[in-house]
């Protein structure tokens, strides 16, 4: 399916039951350089809108939340040594974590691509 | 959030530049133009122009010694044309604000203070020269500061009298008819200069030495970034009102001549700090990981906390997040092992020497 958004700027898609997260190009423009990503530990169950992870830029430290409730399968450890990849692929190489959703209904009420542009304009 | 917001005679020009426009100590000003890591590479690389008209300017024409007795500086001893940095005290010997201090001529005191302290400054100053000396508020001039390795070289092409000065040292100059008061001096740990220029003239002049293809306009952000570097203090942060200069680590900025005399606001206290060692002091802190620590993270040793940090963030030329804070003063020293608990993690790291990278002022 389609990638969907939360109006936080976080973006989600899901093939079956899982979903790889992140943060939008927007907010990584927004952001700037990002030097630290905290991600939370694989096994963690977290509720949609729950405190996902941090992202430190230079300015500031910016909280990321979970867009859907579910289980955390897989973080992208590759941030920890290359958070930059978050500035250079938001929506690719630069994802967070993989989750189990636990509630595929959630994605009903997310903005799509239209949507999302509409959302940041 | 109805308070009206100040803005710069470059207010236009950040704007036009692209500028993210922040509120800050009362006015709008550019946090960033293309990106703080960029911004502050830039600036130790070539040259940042930054905007710093929302700083208090002054004169104090008269006798200084009411003025003296409210600063750490010796006046006896600040020569004509020469600057230096010193800090302004309340009754119990806490800083109220730091100030550079010039004698660019010889009608006076040229001061440059701190945008959210300037009001209570120079009321505090006013009330205590009365009838002595008189306080001249320069509303009508902006500041800009040029900073970097290649400030200098930028300098001698537009004012060559300008760039022969060396570090702290202050004078009037005249470039294309203005009339600018230069010092060589900054806030990044790099060479450079803060210009002083009339408001209706700021704008032209700052894009003039922004045709220089070295220069780059800075915002707030990599200011911020820099002076961390450089190990310098933001007051309201790393110091206020209930901080003495000796737990700031600024004991230097307290002339020997002064301490002799101890004729400031609070001389028992900051004299007792000295003699004795304050119970705290503050640091420079290196993270041994990649989190930074921000205002505010406790700083822990065996799960004791032990102080706080009062400056943290990622340092773009040390390629780590580093911090400013207070510990207790028996964990001061170098190599002190500490823990940052960011986000309820220890983090941990280091107390270390300051500036976190070398200072580059040109001394001649």
């Amino acid at each position: 399916m389609s990638t969907r958004f939360t109006k936080d700027h976080e973006w989600i898609r899901v093939e079956g039951e899982e979903g790889v997260m992140g943060i939008t190009a927007y907010a990584a423009e927004q952001l700037g350089d990002v030097v630290f990503v905290e991600l939370p530990e694989v096994g963690k169950t977290v509720a949609q809108g729950d405190e996902l992870a941090v992202v430190e830029s230079v300015k500031a430290a910016s909280e990321v939340y979970a867009p859907v409730s579910g289980e955390i399968i897989e973080v992208n450890s590759a941030l920890e040594d290359a958070p930059a990849t978050v500035n250079e692929a938001p929506q690719g190489e630069g994802w967070f974590v993989k989750i189990k959703l636990s509630d595929k209904a959630q994605l009903d009420a997310m903005m799509d691509d239209a949507a999302y542009a509409e959302h940041t304009k | 959030m109805t308070e009206t917001l100040n803005r710069t005679p470059l207010y236009d020009l950040h704007v036009e530049l692209g500028a993210k426009m922040v509120p800050f100590a009362g006015y709008e000003m550019p946090v960033q133009y293309d990106g703080v890591m960029g911004e502050h590479n830039h600036t130790r690389e070539a040259a940042g122009l930054f905007d710093v008209s929302h700083m208090g300017q002054a004169r104090l024409i008269g006798d200084e010694s009411a003025l003296e007795k409210l600063i750490t500086a010796d006046l006896a001893a600040l020569q004509s044309g020469e600057q230096k940095y010193t800090l302004l005290l309340n009754s119990e010997g806490g800083i109220k604000d730091d100030l550079m201090v010039s004698r660019p001529d010889d009608e006076g005191l040229f001061l440059v203070v701190n945008a959210a302290c300037k009001r209570s400054d120079f009321d505090y100053i006013i009330e205590a020269t009365k009838g002595v000396a008189e306080l001249v508020e320069l509303d009508g001039r902006a500041l800009l500061a040029l900073q970097g390795p290649q400030a200098g070289a930028v300098m001698a092409e537009l004012c060559p009298d300008a760039a022969k000065m060396v570090f702290m040292q202050a004078g009037w100059f005249e470039v294309d008819g203005l009339r600018l008061m230069i010092s060589r001096s900054g806030y990044t740990g790099e060479d450079g200069f803060e210009i002083s220029v009339a408001n209706e003239h700021a704008s032209d002049f700052a894009r003039k030495l922004l045709s220089d293809a070295r220069v780059k306009p800075i915002g707030l952000g990599a200011r911020d970034s820099l002076r961390l570097e450089a190990g310098l203090c933001l007051y309201g942060h790393d110091m206020d009102e209930a901080t003495s200069p000796i737990e700031a680590a600024l004991t230097w900025a307290v002339a020997k001549s002064r301490r002799e005399r101890a004729d400031f606001p609070g001389a028992a206290r900051i004299l007792k700090d000295i003699a004795d060692k304050p119970a705290k002091k503050r640091v420079g802190i290196a993270l041994k990981d990649r989190a930074p620590a921000r205002e505010g993270t406790e700083i822990a040793v065996n799960g004791e906390v032990v102080g706080v940090v009062t400056s943290g963030g990622f340092g773009p030329t040390v390629g780590a997040p580093i911090a400013m804070g207070y510990v207790r003063t028996d964990l001061a020293t170098p190599g002190t092992q500490v823990d940052l608990m960011v986000r309820g993690k220890a983090r941990p790291a280091e107390v270390v020497k300051t500036p976190f990278a070398p200072h580059r002022f040109y001394r001649g």
